[in-house]
């Protein structure tokens, strides 16, 4: 961001930065305001909603630093709960391009995170990533495009049903979503409000818990896609839902030869397994000084194991927050099975199981 | 003497250890949002009075002025580097996740860079504390500080080396991570001291950029004005840090020990080292602050990673331990403790035992036993 800008204004940030070492001016800025910091991104709450009981839907205007997303992308949101930091990954809704953010969270009675959200208030602030994620809208666009979803797995889908419909989209579009029952299904009105709009663009709703109230009923089937998109087979899908429906729309499009023609984004990965009978070796944590027997767990437990307190944010391979410098030895990625013995190779900690003796920078 | 083991049976040391264990699992269970609100509200105050200071003397040329930006701009330095750098830098805060305090990201305002600091401190001082030959701050590599140091007549120089480092106690911390002396010895190659001299270099020339260039020559005519102000707030911060910190460990009374006597420690043991060689000292609660809470030595040597703001919570509770197991809690306001340190630099320049102060008393022993 910083080379965009006139020399004189550039000129006078270092000097400022120069004045104010070692702290550096996001660290004044952020006392006056958190939303002047110019290296980070925050967000601040400007509206909040709820859709249903159990899920909140708020609007984040983000700071300067932020870039824009693509529709699909997610971001890591970091909210602080009873002094702590918490880290988790979210797709913006709203339409590539727009000035603000929208989230819709949905709480898990397990969850830390998704259950604080549902108290945010209008003004809070939350610390965002630049968008990542590969989960996106080719393009030139496809003509023909099935958007598919199940329960809080619309946002990535949305955001890209929103963008579709504000570029104009020649082609025909179906969104399929899956919710419980109707009074569970998000968006239902801005998604048929959409469809108003758009003559390309079809919403049909499916309920897997209800037999009145939608277009379809029970779960996900080869019929239902039928139903919903007879010409699936000439178009590109694009899916996020939970770990059954993903499973489910997996085997349908393999058994019809389409796998390329899926696009899925894992938005709850499947519980890893880990072979803890077998493990040898010793994994040492450099900074720390401190070394164990490698137990055959992932790097990250067996640090907190060890006593360190790595950073870290989904633990399940997606966010990237615990990505540390391996400098010795060999590890498995515990979701691709790959095994990497490259020397100084950046490794994420939540999902690399050590092959034998392991050094971290830690 | 009391050998650091015999002080308390195998049986006894472990029941302690369990009690000061189960101290510090209490705190860390209760740390939380309270804690993170504590130092935002230190650091919020040292940036307020890092800007009003540098403001100050902008207007320096008004006697009263100046001095209030001296002030400002020392109170502000000595928070950075006691309460926040080095709290921040033992890792105090890492529980929180939050960037700004976490133990690898913190750099202070002195010209000791975080990392090599992190390392001489951190590691070898919090691991080896008061073992002579091991914990390298036991005289800084130029001070007899303890009888146990052989005598060599470069140590008639004690006091005035002390004074020299009390004045320039940022660069002598600075210069104490390239650890010279082992260098000298042959222990450690220069090879070595490479990239903790580069961090070096970079950090100092940022430190002395800012305060004796950049901020002089912004406020133009006034910059010798600045400069002595800037030197001034580096000189009131070096002296402070440097009385706080040795009153930490040397006063008399405070043990130290030998390399045969802490082989294989266990938990409990190094626990009883700890406490036998840290000294508090007394005062209000702004004193506490600006000594960074390391008027409470002894509780942050049993705990390091504990948010500095626990220990006097937790003082009572550690002295109460102390007397039942019948063990020494060396505390005394700052300017007996000071006295102390005094006495010893004066006394271990020249050769021979110290006086009686610096051995174990007999009543100490008895209660012990
Ligand atoms: S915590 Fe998310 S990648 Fe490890």
């Amino acid at each position: 961001m910083t080379a965009l800008l006139p020399r004189r204004v550039r000129g006078l940030v270092s000097l400022a930065e120069a004045l104010l070492t070692p702290h550096g001016a996001d660290r004044y800025l952020e006392l006056v305001d958190p939303m002047l910091v110019r290296r980070e991104i925050r967000g601040r709450v400007t509206a909040v909603r709820h859709q249903t009981p159990d899920t909140v839907t708020f609007t984040v205007r983000p700071s300067r630093a932020w870039q824009g997303f693509r529709a699909g992308q997610y971001v890591r949101m970091q909210v602080e709960i009873d002094g702590v930091r918490r880290t988790r990954c979210y797709s913006p809704c709203g339409a590539q391009g727009s000035d603000d953010l929208e989230f819709t969270v949905k709480a898990d009675p397990n969850g830390l995170v998704s259950r604080h959200l549902q108290d945010t208030a209008v003004g809070a602030v939350v610390g965002l990533s630049p968008a990542d994620g590969e989960f996106t809208l080719p393009s030139p666009r496809p003509d023909r495009i099935v958007l598919m979803s199940g329960g809080s797995g619309i946002t990535p889908v949305l955001a890209m049903a929103r963008t579709l419909v504000a570029e104009g989209h020649p082609g025909e579009i179906v969104f399929l979503h899956y919710s419980n029952t109707p009074a569970d299904a998000l968006y239902r009105a801005e998604l048929a409000e959409l469809a108003a709009r758009h003559p390309g663009f079809r919403v049909v709703n499916a309920h897997t818990h209800a037999r009145r109230g939608g277009d379809l009923h029970g779960l996900f089937s080869v019929a239902h896609l039928e139903k919903a998109a007879p010409w699936f087979r000439e178009a590109e899908t694009f899916l996020c839902g939970p770990a059954p429906l993903m499973a489910a729309a997996r085997e349908l499009f393999e058994n019809e030869g389409l796998s390329a023609q899926l696009h899925t984004e894992e938005f709850a990965a499947a519980p890893l397994a880990f072979d803890t009978a077998a493990a040898e070796g010793r994994v040492r944590f450099a900074r720390s000084g401190r070394e164990c027997d490698n137990s055959g767990k992932p790097l990250l437990e067996q640090a907190e194991d060890a006593g360190l307190t790595p950073e870290h944010g989904c633990r399940m391979g997606i966010c990237f927050s615990c990505t540390q410098l391996k400098t010795a030895g060999r590890v498995r990625n515990a979701r691709t099975g790959e095994v990497s013995g490259e020397e100084n190779e950046e490794i994420q900690l939540c999902v690399s199981v050590p092959v034998g003796d392991v050094e971290i920078d830690a | 003497m009391t050998g650091l083991q015999d002080r308390l049976t195998p049986a006894q040391v472990e029941e302690f250890g369990r009690e000061l264990d189960a101290l510090r699992q209490r705190i860390v269970d209760d740390l939380g949002e309270e804690d993170v609100e504590y130092i935002r509200k230190i650091i919020k105050t040292q940036r307020a009075l890092e800007v009003t200071g540098r403001g100050l003397l902008f207007a320096g040329f008004l006697p009263p002025a100046w001095l209030a930006g001296v002030a400002a701009l020392s109170a502000a330095k000595i928070l950075d580097n006691m309460e926040i750098g080095h709290n921040v830098m033992h890792g105090q805060y890492d529980w929180t996740r939050i960037p700004e305090l976490s133990s690898q990201r913190f750099e202070w305002d002195t010209v000791a860079p975080a990392e090599n600091w992190r390392h001489s401190h951190n590691y070898i001082h919090h691991t080896y504390t008061n073992i002579v030959d091991k914990d390298r701050d036991v005289g800084y590599g130029i001070l007899r500080m303890d009888p146990a140091q052989k005598w060599h007549p470069y140590y008639l120089g004690n006091p005035v080396y002390a004074t020299l480092l009390a004045l320039l106690f940022q660069w002598g911390v600075m210069l104490h991570d390239l650890e010279v002396e082992r260098v000298v010895k042959g222990e450690r190659t220069w090879a070595e001291n490479v990239p903790v001299l580069r961090r070096i270099v970079r950090k100092a020339s940022r430190q002395i950029g800012k305060d004796y260039v950049l901020f002089p020559l912004l406020t133009g005519p006034l910059a010798p004005l600045t400069l002595l102000g800037n030197a001034s707030a580096n000189l009131v911060r070096n002296l402070w840090a440097f009385s706080i910190i040795f009153c930490g460990h040397f006063p008399a009374d405070v043990e130290s020990f030998t390399e045969e006597e802490t082989e294989n420690e266990t938990r409990g043991q190094w626990y009883l080292r700890q406490i036998l060689g840290s000294a508090n000292i007394t005062g209000g609660p702004l004193f506490h602050i600006l000594s960074g809470n390391l008027s409470h030595q002894i509780e942050h040597h049993l705990f390091p990673d504990l948010p500095a703001r626990r220990y006097p919570q937790i003082a009572g509770e550690v002295r109460e331990i102390c007397e039942r197991y019948g063990l020494p809690y060396n505390t005394g306001p700052l300017y007996k403790q000071l006295w102390s340190v005094a006495k010893k630099i004066a006394r271990l320049a020249l050769p021979g035992k110290p006086g009686p102060a610096a051995t174990v008393d007999p009543e100490r022993q008895l209660r012990a036993a």
